[in-house]
């Protein structure tokens, strides 16, 4: 039944909103693509320019997106795409009351990006779920390790390719020094 | 306790100083702990009683509620949703079902909205029950407790009604709801409506002018608007702070834009600020369920849209389209249309946002939940670090950690 209704209605919001505008004049070689899938302004951007991309968006007085809202990846695998991963940025700028979503392709054998973390507090978080869970390595994150799952938790849990029912050994209960892992000494 | 010194010789401090002041001390608080709402672990550094540094961990309580849902149908993701927030189940239900409504284009039938609506405002009230009455019991106001758990009480018998189970609900579908309103829904309504008004009004006396009280959370755990703003705070705790943000004004869903009600917002962000805005939440809330009652429409609560919902039993014994129809939807399930969508919904906690992707297939190729309490759990060493350990029980208690949506 949806195909095609679909199709025609993504042909249908295909025209850029103002924030598709502004980004695309701003880079225009960043930009890969753009849609309105309803009325959800999302734009694609390739990987090296994240960082100056999210950088505009924080700061420029036209987008002021001061929130954050999250960041999650889409594993592509089952799809038949050119790229494996799709990392999604949801940002709500409350001066504006608009939102915006940027994606980001990354291929399989180089899934690493800019992190965001130095622009807003909660990518810290965001990005070591989306590394926990896709294995997605974020540069430049001050303390990128596993949130949800533990340590020797191997392989990553949301990738399409990691079995739903696949078991781990049980761990060993840890001595309290070892848990320790803070960055300096006090 | 273990005696000092067995202690400071596991945390690796310096025994042989007598001069406990200078020297630091790791506490672990968690997992299991009487003040933890759920299971988290704090790994602190206290100086004395100053806490010097923090580390929260969680992953407790994680289920795999993405994986999970990307390999089921898209209609039994419903029941997983109850169980992320285990004190406002039905605001995740309406997320939920809203996201996929999204995704197909439609709308639910009027009644079926002002329904949820009535529903949603009743597990925010609930929501704010819980947190507010719990965080107060632990600071030693346990007949507060006992008052707003009885109030609790009340609201979870009419959510009882409405979907024939207190916490796993399960009741919202694409486009309407399982079921309507039972009879004398409305009536039963509005008596709870009073005897949660007249709890309300005692236990304001109670504690919002108790010095006792007052003297543990004011100042505690205050966070700049700045601050919250960068850590992607939302719902009270970002309001607390002074910023009137809320989904259901600043991008209305649902009937919300057809009903009268005040965003409170607090000045300092701190955890006296936190009671208060759920406090007066709990009276709006009253006030949008008493809207939404007045204006219940009539009509269906279900779409007529095919392929959404199991067709009438007359029709799937009468004609062959409502016998195609059941087959399908029996063995094949709902197929939204190819796409991607983030739909934004206020929780209890704050902003629940459901990122879908579909490919048309009718397995969904991504089910992702924003967790509001994520990003509160993450900014707790910016509010404890420089406080003593003990105003950790108000700061985690102000802030709601719900252990079912932040770990899904």
């Amino acid at each position: 039944m949806s195909g095609s209704i679909s199709n025609s209605e993504i042909k249908a919001t295909r025209d850029a909103g103002e924030l598709t505008s502004l980004l695309k004049q701003k880079f225009p070689r960043a930009v890969l693509n753009f849609h309105a899938h309803r009325s959800d302004e999302t734009v694609v951007i390739e990987r090296d320019s994240l960082h100056s991309v999210c950088l505009f968006l924080h700061e420029d007085s036209r987008c002021a997106f001061e929130i954050m809202l999250d960041i999650t990846a889409v594993d592509l695998l089952e799809m038949n795409m050119n790229h494996r991963f799709e990392m999604v940025y949801h940002f709500k700028s409350l001066t504006h009351a608009s939102r915006i979503r940027i994606k980001v392709p990354l291929n399989e054998d180089d899934c690493r990006l800019a992190s965001i973390s130095d622009i807003w507090k909660s990518a810290d978080w965001y990005e070591r779920e989306c590394f926990d869970m896709f294995g997605i390595v974020f540069e430049g994150h001050p303390n990128l390790k596993r949130i949800l799952m533990y340590e020797e938790f191997e392989g990553h849990p949301l990738r399409k390719d990691y079995p739903i029912d696949k078991q781990q050994p049980l761990m060993e209960l840890k001595e309290i020094e070892e848990r320790h892992t803070y960055g300096r000494e006090l | 306790m273990t005696d000092m010194t067995t202690l400071q010789a596991r945390t690796g401090t310096s025994s042989s100083s007598t001069d406990f002041s200078s020297s630091v001390m790791t506490i672990e608080i968690g997992p299991a702990h009487p003040a933890m709402h759920g299971i988290v672990r704090f790994t602190t550094k206290l100086d004395g009683e100053l806490i010097v540094e923090m580390e929260p961990e969680i992953g407790y309580l994680h289920r795999g509620f993405e994986k999970e849902s990307e390999n089921s149908k898209w209609i039994q993701v419903i029941p997983y949703t109850d169980r992320l927030n285990y004190v406002s189940p039905l605001l995740c239900n309406i997320g939920y079902s809203m996201a996929v409504e999204k995704l197909y284009g439609i709308q639910a039938p009027r009644r079926a909205e002002f329904t949820r609506v009535i529903m949603g405002e009743i597990s925010r009230i609930t929501d704010h029950l819980t947190c507010v009455g719990a965080a107060a019991m632990e600071i030693g106001a346990f007949t507060f407790f006992l008052w707003f758990i009885k109030a609790r009480e009340y609201l979870w018998e009419l959510v009882e009604e409405m979907t024939g189970a207190r916490l796993t609900t399960n009741w919202t579908r694409f486009g309407g709801n399982s079921m309507d309103l039972p009879d004398g829904f409305l009536s039963d309504l509005e008596d709870r409506l009073s005897k949660l008004e007249s709890i309300m009004e005692e236990c304001d006396k109670l504690l919002t002018r108790n010095k006792i009280f007052i003297d543990r959370v004011k100042d505690v755990g205050a966070i700049s608007k700045e601050d919250a703003l960068s850590y992607g705070f939302s719902g009270p705790m970002l309001r607390a702070c002074g910023i009137p943000y809320d989904v259901r004004r600043a991008d209305p869903y649902s009937v919300y834009d057809e009903l009268d009600f005040e965003i409170p917002v607090g000045s300092t962000g701190d955890c006296f600020d936190r009671f208060l805005v759920r406090m007066e939440e709990i009276r709006q809330s009253t006030s949008i369920i008493k809207q939404a009652a007045d204006k219940m429409p009539a009509g269906p609560f279900m779409t007529d849209e095919r392929m959404l919902h199991y067709p009438d039993k007359k029709d799937v014994y009468g004609n062959i389209e409502g016998l195609i129809d059941h087959f399908k939807m029996v063995m094949e399930g709902h197929h939204p249309p190819e796409g991607e969508i983030y739909m934004p919904t206020e929780g209890g906690n704050g902003e629940i946002g459901f990122y879908l992707v579909s490919d048309g297939s009718g397995d969904p190729v991504r089910v992702r939940l924003r967790p509001p309490c994520f990003n509160f759990v993450q900014a707790m060493p910016l509010m404890t670090i420089g406080h003593y350990v003990a105003d950790i029980v108000p700061i985690f208690g102000s802030i709601n950690m719900i252990g079912g949506e932040l770990d899904r």
